[in-house]
């Protein structure tokens, strides 16, 4: 069944404090060669059957209006997976 | 007639209560609201309470944004009925795009629970009428989830045309920008806030003050400054 895979991603500009505590906890344990971390989050939207261009287009209006708030995060990624 | 304050209960809720007993302690009738409803009741005024509303899923506030009863709430608050946000509720009024900005974790990363000073900075708002704009008040604040955020020329129009209601004072507790604790729309009936008022409004629960230990009532104002301004509204 075909996937609309959502990414959303907090504003680059934002300080992202889920990040930076794994960014932290790198540090501890000793991985190196990371100079950042960011967080941000995939939605899975399944489709039954095809998936059309007016089902894209709400996704991508869900996308903007619902699954994230475009003050703090940005869609960064919008993709059908088979 | 007293005025009557409802108060709308989400999944999740937790200062519900409180909040009703706040609009009592101000000599106002609480009514209690449902989320799921479509119905405010003829309501004067609204308070939309603190909480976790749906475990704090996708954002804070925004799925609770999404309720039923949110579309009659911002047609009211269109036309002009005073509505309080408090903690999870102004998260929801900001997913609602009743006020602007938005709130992120706090930049240290832990839930913070203190008496919090904050400065009035606007008291010509439905919920502030009864303070003095520069007055210092305290009252309790508690999340996770407070930091205020908006892009700079946001913040600067804020500034610019006094819609910042609350700042912190002392300390500023979870990063939010400018030091911003609470925002008014440029009507001045729809005023959110991180802190809560709802828990400094009766000798013996408040903030610890000079003279004895959980005496602040600081926040009753809140309450007190939207029965006049319903008042004003029906005069």
């Amino acid at each position: 069944m075909p996937t609309i895979v959502v990414d959303v991603m907090p504003k680059s500009e934002l300080l992202d404090p889920q990040g930076k505590a794994v960014s932290g906890a790198f540090a501890r344990i000793g991985v190196e060669g990371f100079s950042d971390v960011r967080i941000g989050k995939r939605f899975e939207l399944t489709v039954e059957g095809e998936v059309t261009d007016e089902l894209l287009a709400e996704a991508k209006r869900v996308a903007e209006d619902v699954l994230s708030n475009s003050v703090i995060e940005d869609v960064v990624g919008i993709e059908v997976v088979e | 007639m007293s005025i009557r304050i409802g108060v709308i209960t989400f999944p999740g809720s937790l200062d519900d209560r409180d909040a009703q007993r706040a609009v009592r302690l101000a000599d106002a009738e609480p009514v209690a609201l449902w989320h799921g409803s479509h119905d405010l009741e003829g309501v004067d005024a609204l308070v939309l309470p603190g909480g976790f509303s749906y475990g704090d899923y996708l954002r804070s506030g925004a799925i609770a944004a999404l309720s039923p009863i949110m579309t009659e709430v911002k047609d009211a608050a269109a036309k002009g009925l005073p509505v309080l946000g408090i903690c999870n509720g102004f998260q929801m009024l900001v997913e609602a795009h009743l006020l602007p900005g938005g709130l992120i974790r706090n930049d240290h990363q832990h839930f913070v629970r203190r008496d919090q000073k904050l400065t009035v900075e606007n008291s010509d708002t439905a919920w502030t009428n009864a303070f003095r704009t520069g007055q210092e008040i305290v009252i309790p604040l508690k999340n996770g989830e407070g930091g205020y955020i908006a892009s700079e020329e946001t913040l600067d129009r804020l500034e610019g045309e006094g819609l910042v209601a609350f700042r912190y004072a002392g300390v500023n507790p979870n990063g939010s920008l400018r030091d911003i604790a609470g925002v008014t729309n440029e009507a001045g009936n729809v005023v959110g806030l991180m802190p809560h008022p709802e828990h400094a409004t009766e000798p013996g629960f408040g903030p610890d003050t000079a003279t004895a230990m959980r005496s602040g009532v600081d926040g009753l104002d809140f309450f007190t400054s939207a029965v006049a301004a319903v008042a004003r509204i029906a005069a």
